[in-house]
């Protein structure tokens, strides 16, 4: 991993785990406020090897190895970010994020608004997510609504390597809460990343593809997915553009509606459950928006309203490039 | 022969070194095993005259500050008030004990707390009145929101006390809660966090008897509250909560222990709530008016204003001069919550987010335009 240290100026191939790292690096060499803490982010550098060679870099209190409690963990920061601080917490999988929920919920989402803007709260909240891994259960996820439902809450999640780094960068840089939602079947994805390149705030939805006759709206784990299955559509005179979210809340309505406007036909896929998740949200707005320029219904591609499944089932509950053909199909709507 | 009684007292010879050894001796971490006095003893005779002086006023005025919110809910003023009737010598002890820039973490019951630690008295209901929450500068007067999920402030204190002292600063975080907030997961994941990180926090329980209805004997069945400090490897601190120079003594003692780099206490108070939960209680349903009566003779006011009377260090002069405070306090309360207060419908948009999203800007301007129908603008 000795790569990982020289974090500046060259495009270089990088994991997305890789990318995360330099973020979190970069972004503590820059700023002296920036301290991880979370369980096992020290000597072992997370699970997921996240927070790699961190503590031996800026030492054991900037990359702290707290006691197994995540609601202490938060709280704590919590207090980290009342006297100026500005944590990084890492959750170790989503479902181990939920004993965190009433500090995330009452407390980090709501200080800003309790305190007339005098306490604001500069955490992220760094969360593997996601199914696709062969994880066990509770250890595959999708918790995004949970979080996108919680006024004062950033909710971002990148799909690419390069919106890992520059998005984990604007997120710790931000002066409010961020969910940050990393796709962890996408921790070992690999791409050019170029730390010199400008890093993009978060709110903003970026088209990945361009395309004619339909738009798939998602973002993280399903954004490879949707790219393969546009490549696949064009064998059936489909011209698929993907747009990826990249930041659910903020919500790029802009950008949506835009695209949904010139192409009249729209299917958001997502890997989590449907029912009341955020591609019903998305597909409502852009009917309030957009109805008279749909050709269609928006369709929701998403995964069934079931407990995760075990690993040897979970390819039948993650949309895969089928499932989103078999929409795409179903745009051809003829009222 | 039980497994107990094998247990050893010191560590054993020959124990493996490494992550898991034997720590350390429990046994000056235990709480003393009656609370901790000072009213009747010899030391009351050594306590600085001037500091009981004003405890004591404090005192009385407390107590009307706590009478005059209650009666600002019976009419409707103020929302809710969990008044501290009973309780005002920890409340009063714990907003005074710390410096400057140290912090204090209230929970709703502590509005007292919040007023003596400097809080203007009226900003310090602004949450109960309804306008607004918090109502006070938190940073200017280093003093936390009210916190009503029980316990959730305890972390906060650890996370700001060890920020604190990575910068090196000498701030201490005191932290307030309720015998019943000492069963949630919050409280003990904050003692756990504090004593590892060996952050300069004071966490003070008040054990009142009761949450909402539920007494103390099915809330916990330790020995005492305080105890439960040993098994994170922190001392324990038991004092009689309504005797004011002892909670004084206690908490100014545990505080310094904190800033000097010894690490966090946890101080149980025992006192007694004399009115029921909040105005929205009836407490005759689950405690008999004896025992209210019992603890109205350890009343933390008469306690006080006896043993200073005896000495001579309170005359009736002194005593209607502190009553007189408390009378203009009570009179400003008054004048302020019968006044309407003025609210901004746009302050619900703010400070939800640093940068309103465009959810938020179309939400404030949707609101901005049934404001101005309605005013036939
Ligand atoms: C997490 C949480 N659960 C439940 C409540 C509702 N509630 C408010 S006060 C209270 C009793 C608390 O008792 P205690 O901690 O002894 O404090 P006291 O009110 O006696 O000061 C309860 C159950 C709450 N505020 N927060």
């Amino acid at each position: 991993m000795s790569t990982l240290t020289q974090t500046s100026g060259a495009t270089r191939t990088s994991t997305m785990a890789q990318a995360l790292n330099a973020a979190l690096r970069d972004s503590m060499r820059e700023d002296p406020g920036v301290h991880l803490l979370g369980e096992d982010v020290g000597a072992l550098g997370g699970v997921f090897r996240i927070t790699d060679g961190l503590a031996a870099e800026f030492g054991a209190d900037r990359c702290l190895d707290t006691p197994l409690a995540e609601a202490g963990i938060l709280g704590t920061a919590i207090g980290m970010a009342m006297y100026g601080l500005r944590p990084v917490v890492e959750m170790q999988f989503d479902a181990f994020a939920y004993p965190a929920m009433e500090q995330l919920v009452s407390h980090v989402a709501k200080m800003r608004n309790r305190t007339a803007g005098r306490l604001p709260m500069p955490i992220t909240i760094r969360i593997p997510y996601g199914g696709g891994i062969g994880g066990v259960e509770h250890h595959s996820d999708s918790s995004e609504a949970y979080y996108a439902g919680t006024p004062g809450l950033h909710v971002v999640t990148p799909a690419t390597v390069q919106d890992a780094y520059g998005l984990l960068r604007a997120s710790i840089a931000s002066d409010d809460p961020v969910v940050f939602l990393e796709p962890k079947r996408l921790y070992w994805s690999k791409a050019e990343l170029d730390v010199a390149a400008a890093v993009e705030p978060v709110g903003k939805a970026v088209l990945r593809r361009t395309g004619r006759s339909a738009v798939l709206i998602t973002y993280g784990p399903s954004l490879p997915v949707c790219l393969e299955a546009a490549q696949a559509a064009q064998a059936e005179g489909w011209d698929l553009a993907v747009l990826d979210l990249r930041s659910l809340v903020p919500f790029d309505d802009r950008t949506v509606c835009e695209v949904v406007r010139s192409l009249g036909r729209a299917v958001v896929v997502h890997e989590s459950t449907g029912f009341g998740g955020v591609g019903a949200e998305i597909a409502a707005r852009v009917t309030e928006r957009c109805f008279h320029h749909l050709a269609a219904p928006v369709i929701r591609v998403t995964g069934f309203d079931i407990p995760y499944p075990p690993p040897m089932l979970e390819h039948h509950h993650l949309p895969g490039v089928d499932r989103i053909l078999d929409a795409v199909a179903r745009l051809q709507w003829e009222g | 022969m039980t497994v107990l009684d094998h247990r050893p007292t010191a560590p054993v010879p020959g124990w493996l070194p490494g992550a898991t050894s034997p720590r350390t001796d429990p046994s000056p971490l235990l709480p003393d095993s009656s609370p901790v006095r000072v009213l009747g003893t010899p030391a009351f005779q050594k306590a600085d005259p001037e500091l009981l002086l004003d405890l004591y006023r404090r005192l009385v005025v407390g107590r009307r500050y706590n009478q005059q919110a209650t009666t600002l809910t019976k009419q409707g003023r103020l929302a809710v008030y969990p008044a501290s009737t009973g309780q005002e010598a920890c409340q009063v002890v714990a907003g005074s004990v710390l410096q400057p820039q140290d912090w204090l973490f209230p929970s709703y019951r502590d509005t007292l707390a919040v007023v003596s630690r400097g809080v203007d008295p009226l900003e310090a209901l602004t949450l109960l009145r309804g306008n607004a929450h918090t109502g006070y500068d938190p940073v200017a007067t280093r003093t936390a929101p009210l916190c009503t999920p029980l316990a959730t402030q305890a972390p906060h204190a650890v996370g700001l006390a060890h920020a604190a002292r990575l910068r090196g600063e000498p701030v201490v975080a005191l932290a307030m809660l309720g015998d019943g907030g000492t069963s949630e997961g919050d409280f003990h994941e904050a003692l756990n966090f504090a004593a590892v990180l060996n952050a300069p926090v004071v966490f003070l329980v008040q054990n009142n008897g009761y949450a909402i209805s539920v007494p103390l004997t099915r809330q916990s069945a330790a020995p005492s509250l305080a105890h439960k400090a040993v098994g994170y490897g922190m001392p324990g601190r038991l004092v009689d909560g309504n005797d004011a120079p002892a909670v004084h003594a206690v908490l100014a003692e545990a505080v310094e222990r904190a800033r000097s780099g010894g690490g966090p206490t946890l101080v149980e108070a025992l006192t007694y709530r004399l009115e029921a939960h909040t105005n929205a209680d009836d407490a005759t349903r689950y405690r008999e008016d004896a025992e209210v009566t019992a603890w109205r003779e350890h009343d933390p006011i008469l306690l006080m204003e006896r043993e200073l009377r005896d000495c001579g260090l309170l005359d009736d002069a002194v005593a209607a001069a502190a009553t007189e405070q408390g009378e203009q306090l009570a009179a400003r309360m008054r004048a302020e919550f019968h006044a309407e207060p003025e609210l901004d419908p746009a302050s619900l948009f703010r400070h939800v987010y640093a940068e309103p999203t465009p959810q938020l800007l179309e939400q404030a301007a949707q609101l901005d335009a049934e404001l101005a129908a309605e005013a036939g603008r």
